[in-house]
């Protein structure tokens, strides 16, 4: 990287412009579609997106995805909300999100009344290692979370 | 990318109150935008963004994917079984396209 390469021939005195073109080569970095990873910040602001700012608490929410994923490109993925699926109590909504891949959304499923049971499956991409969450809203409007650590040794996002 | 097919495994026949369950699978390269072609050059994104499966014509569940969904989506999920009808999964590609699967189940 250019800017970086000139900085290395400057004298190591870090001006504020110097620090500046060093933090702007970062966010380049960050905005190159390949190789990008979203951050932690990144996946909370898009659950406080999608969540519309409730605090999510532990519990309620089961997330079944193996700690130690045998191909980042499809891992079965699996969460189970305790919830009697009754009309006054239910779940509305599941979320999927994941730290380390370059979006942080994986997916969003939206239950009705005719959903019977409130539990999906299905499989996704992991660029690395990394944590994924799912939370579950509720018709009473609280949010539980469940978070899991996953280990992966071959990414999952063509690179 | 050849047409999408969709496998569905869903029984033909269901008693009223039973939740069903439903899996199927698509077969969809899911493009996530961040590959590259053999000159270099960037493959543009094509997913599945949108599933929703309905059953008489109401909606059992529907769904938002994005890219960390895998290729070939493989999906369970379930349905309460109230009136003999059709049910239908519906999914809507990036490009506008729409693949449909229909199966009638009937409550007895």
């Amino acid at each position: 990287m250019t800017i970086t390469q000139k900085l290395g021939t400057q004298k190591p005195s870090w001006s504020r412009r110097g620090l500046l073109a060093v933090a702007g080569a970062g966010a380049v970095a960050l905005a190159l579609p390949r190789g990008a990873q979203a951050t932690v910040q990144e996946a909370d602001d898009f659950a406080k997106k999608l969540l519309g700012g409730a605090q999510a608490k532990a519990g309620k929410v089961q997330l079944i995805i193996k700690d130690v994923a045998e191909s980042g490109t499809n891992e079965p993925v699996k969460v189970v909300v305790d919830s009697p699926m009754s009309a006054t109590d239910h779940v509305k909504a599941i979320h999927v999100v994941a730290d380390g891949n370059p979006f942080p959304g994986v997916s969003s499923w939206f239950f009705t009344a005719k959903s019977g049971k409130a539990e999906v499956a299905f499989r996704m991409r992991l660029a690395k290692t990394q944590n994924v969450r799912a939370y579950a809203v509720m018709s009473d409007g609280s949010v539980w979370q469940a978070t899991q650590e996953v280990k992966v040794t071959i990414g999952g996002c063509g690179g | 990318m050849s047409t999408p097919t969709i496998k569905t495994r869903i029984p033909a026949k269901a008693k009223k109150g039973e939740i069903i369950e439903i899996k199927a699978q698509i077969t969809h390269d899911m493009e996530t935008g961040q590959r590259k072609d053999a000159g270099g050059m960037p493959l543009a994104r094509r997913i599945i963004k949108k599933f929703v499966c309905t059953w008489n014509g109401e909606v059992v569940i529907s769904a938002d994917w994005h890219t960390a969904m895998s290729a070939n989506p493989f999906i369970t999920f379930f349905a309460l079984a109230e009136k003999t009808g059709p049910l239908k999964l519906v999914f809507h590609d990036d490009n506008g396209e729409i693949y449909e699967s229909v199966t009638d189940v009937t409550v007895e």
